[in-house]
Parts: structure tokens; sequence; C-alpha cells
């Protein structure tokens, strides 16, 4: 069953992120990523990260892409007849044929490690969200502090740059 | 249950889409939303590891990711609009200013 839902997951992102980059209209660039957030939001789900799953399509799906949108309806863009560089082909085929060795090497190897102190039986008992907040709020305490002052941060940047600018006052003498 | 190697293979497919994205396409905003794609590729790689070795740090991590992907897209929106007050256009070819 899981691997079912993986397959579907996987071959709908996928899809989705090349219409995302391939699609000539930016609105329905935007549409693709939203059905791609959403469809990278499944695979948490098959990986027992619940919070992360509500934080993506709460996050992402909600506000990035409703920002991203809101900006597209915002200048009125008019479709480039020629969207891609004219070099594009250059890259295509190295980026190809570079995954595919990418992809050969990743499914060869074994990826051992030192096992963690959380495993899925005991986060499964109080829950993913119990077990992020315990973690975020005990070790990780110092980094998300420091997320918080930086989303302040960019939050003052975005209206200080995106601000009207005032007319230059030329004093006449 | 999957292998670890088929999240890792779907997550490494997602970011070359992206980072095609990113080279390719010359509207600044598809720039960015490819971008999205690629920290996406790596949130992915975090929780499946996350889920296999058996720990929470890369759970949070995707977390702080997707904080910083949200103060991007800000950032990034904000100068698209300052551009486009003075340019009229968000081709990336024609933000050479700094260019020299």
């Amino acid at each position: 069953m899981i691997a079912v839902f993986f397959s579907y997951f996987a071959l709908m992102s996928i899809a989705a992120a090349v219409m995302t980059v391939a699609l000539k209209n930016p609105v329905h660039c935007g549409l693709a990523l939203l059905a791609l957030l959403l469809h990278v939001s499944g695979f948490f789900v098959l990986l027992n990260a619940e919070f992360l799953w509500a934080v993506q399509v709460i996050v992402y799906a909600g506000a990035i892409l409703v920002l991203y949108l809101f900006v597209l309806m915002l200048l009125n863009l008019k479709t480039d007849e020629r969207y891609f560089h004219s070099t594009y082909l250059y890259f295509l085929t190295p980026a190809v044929l570079g995954s595919l060795y990418v992809i050969y090497l990743l499914l060869h190897s074994p990826f051992a490690g030192a096992k963690g102190d959380a495993p899925a039986v005991a986060v499964l008992q109080d829950g993913d969200t119990a077990a992020i907040g315990i973690k975020m709020f005990s070790d990780y305490l110092l980094q998300f502090e420091i997320v918080g002052v930086f989303l302040l941060g960019a939050i003052i940047g975005a209206i200080v740059l995106a601000k009207t600018p005032k007319p230059l006052n030329l004093r006449k003498d | 249950m999957l292998p670890l190697s088929a999240y890792v293979a779907v997550s490494a497919i997602l970011f070359v889409i992206g980072l095609l994205g990113v080279l390719i396409r010359r509207n600044f905003i598809i720039v960015l939303m490819s971008v999205e794609i690629m920290l996406n590729a790596a949130n992915i790689n975090l929780v499946a590891f996350s889920h296999y070795l058996e720990s929470m740090a890369g759970q949070l991590v995707a977390l702080f990711i997707i904080a910083i992907a949200a103060g991007e897209a800000a950032i990034g929106l904000a100068i698209i609009i300052v551009v486009f007050r003075g340019k009229l256009s968000t081709n990336v070819d024609e933000m050479n200013l700094l260019k020299w």
C-alpha cells in the first residue's frame, strides 16, 4: 500500500515540477507549483512526519504560494514569446545524463548509519507534534530564536524594499 | 517498507528539475519558484533520513528550511517589485546593473 502511494506521489510531484519549469504562462507555473507542494506533503505523511505535513500545507501552499500568485497578479506580466534562454539545450542534456548517473549511484548505496533516539514506535506514542516540540524547545532553542529574528528581519526588509519611494525633494537654492 | 534510496532518488530528480529551471528560465518569478522546488527536494531528503535513521533532527531542520523559504520568498518578491517598477520587466537577462 505504501509503495502504491509512494509511486503516485513520486510521479505526480515530478510531473508537477516539470510543468512548473516548462509551462509558458507564469500563473500556470504557480498552479503547478501548488500541485508539487501538496504532493511533497504526501511524502511527509508516508514518513510519519504529520507536523511537517501540516506546516507544508499551511505555510508553503497557503502562505508562500499565495504570495507568489499575488505578485504575479499585481505585476500583470505578459508572456514572453521566448521564455527559455537561447542556450537551454546545452544545460538539458548534461542535466539528464548527470541525474541519471546520480540516481544510479543513489540506488546502489546502503545508507547505513548510527540510529538516533527517536524510533517510529516511540514517536507514534505521543505523536509527531509532541516529539518535535520537545526537541525544538530543548536542544534546538537557539536555532528557533535565530529563525524568529530572521523572519522579523525578512518582514522589515520586504516592507522597506517594496515601499513606494518618495519623490526627490530638490531644493531650489 | 520502501528502501531509503527511493526517497533519495525522487529528491535528486526534483532537485535537478529545479536547478534546470533556475538555469534556463528567463522570468525572475519562475526562477524563484524553481528555488522553491530545490528547497522541497532538500526537505524530502531530510525527512526521509530522519525517518530511516530514527532521529528527530532532520524534521527540525526541514522546519527551519520552510521558515527560511518563507523569508526568501518575501525578500525575493520585494526585489522583483522594485526592479519591475524601474524596468517594467522581470526578465533576468535585463537585470545587469551590477555586472561589469
